[in-house]
């Protein structure tokens, strides 16, 4: 045994940016979400359950972006191993 | 060319070599992003951009891709600053030459439009009552939706 295993799900990476990272405490993080996340709605309804932090950052979604490996998607948009998730708010660059 | 970058440019020296040995270029047209001191009635001692190393600068590709698709430019430039900047420091610099004025401008204009509603940056202010994250504005989705409805 190689300590505490979430069975049955892919392995993904999870990037949080700005007042994102602030809440959730961490700027990155390997998660393996059960085998029935199969969509990013799917997914942060899971990363809001992980603890207070996460519940705190994805309260209100209408200001949470979401890119899956570098391209911003919809809730519906699929999740997959191996995949790179960022969650950030609207940008404010320029 | 994109360049994402932790020191200051020059903006002179960026504007002459973006347009250097080309003489088909009848105009250099640029904007240059700066630190404002106030954040609405509140001063603001510093900011700092943040930003999604990687996907910056694919966004900022895609963006100058789009432009160069729509207008017909001899070059175009984007340097976008991260890091801690004092009011009065460069943010951006983005810079367009083309043969005639109207594609220098408006390329300029609808890259900069774009960009900040694009591209993955985020500022985060230092007020007297600590540091706060500057929310996006309606008026700059305004701004891109403009390009869109054409």
């Amino acid at each position: 045994m190689i300590g505490p295993v979430e069975r049955g799900g892919a392995a993904m990476k999870v990037l949080y940016f700005a007042w994102l990272r602030s809440r959730v405490g961490a700027g990155a993080e390997d998660v393996t979400p059960p085998a029935g996340v199969t969509t990013v709605g799917g997914l942060l309804d899971w990363l809001a359950t992980r603890g207070p932090g996460h519940a705190a950052a994805l309260a209100n979604r209408d200001v949470v972006r979401v890119a899956v490996n570098q391209e911003y998607v919809g809730p519906d948009h699929p999740v997959a191993a191996g995949d790179e998730v960022a969650l950030f708010p609207p940008v404010t660059g320029g | 060319m994109i360049r994402v970058q932790r020191e200051d440019f020059d903006v002179g020296a960026e504007l002459a070599r973006l347009a250097e040995g080309d003489h088909a270029v009848g105009g250099v047209a640029c904007f240059v992003g700066l630190v404002r001191d106030m954040a609405g009635a509140a001063p603001i001692g510093a900011m700092t951009l943040e930003h999604y190393p990687g996907m910056t600068e694919k966004k900022l590709a895609e963006i100058e891709a789009e432009a160069n698709r729509r207008w017909d430019l001899a070059a175009s430039l984007i340097v976008h600053r991260y890091g801690r900047l004092e009011p009065g420091e460069r943010i951006v610099l983005v810079a367009t030459a083309s043969a005639h004025r109207d594609a220098a401008l408006d390329a300029c204009r609808f890259l900069i439009d774009w960009l900040k509603t694009q591209a993955p940056f985020w500022k985060l202010e230092e007020t007297r009552d600590g540091a706060r994250w500057v929310a996006a504005r309606d008026s700059d989705d305004a701004a891109a939706e403009r390009w869109t409805a054409e």
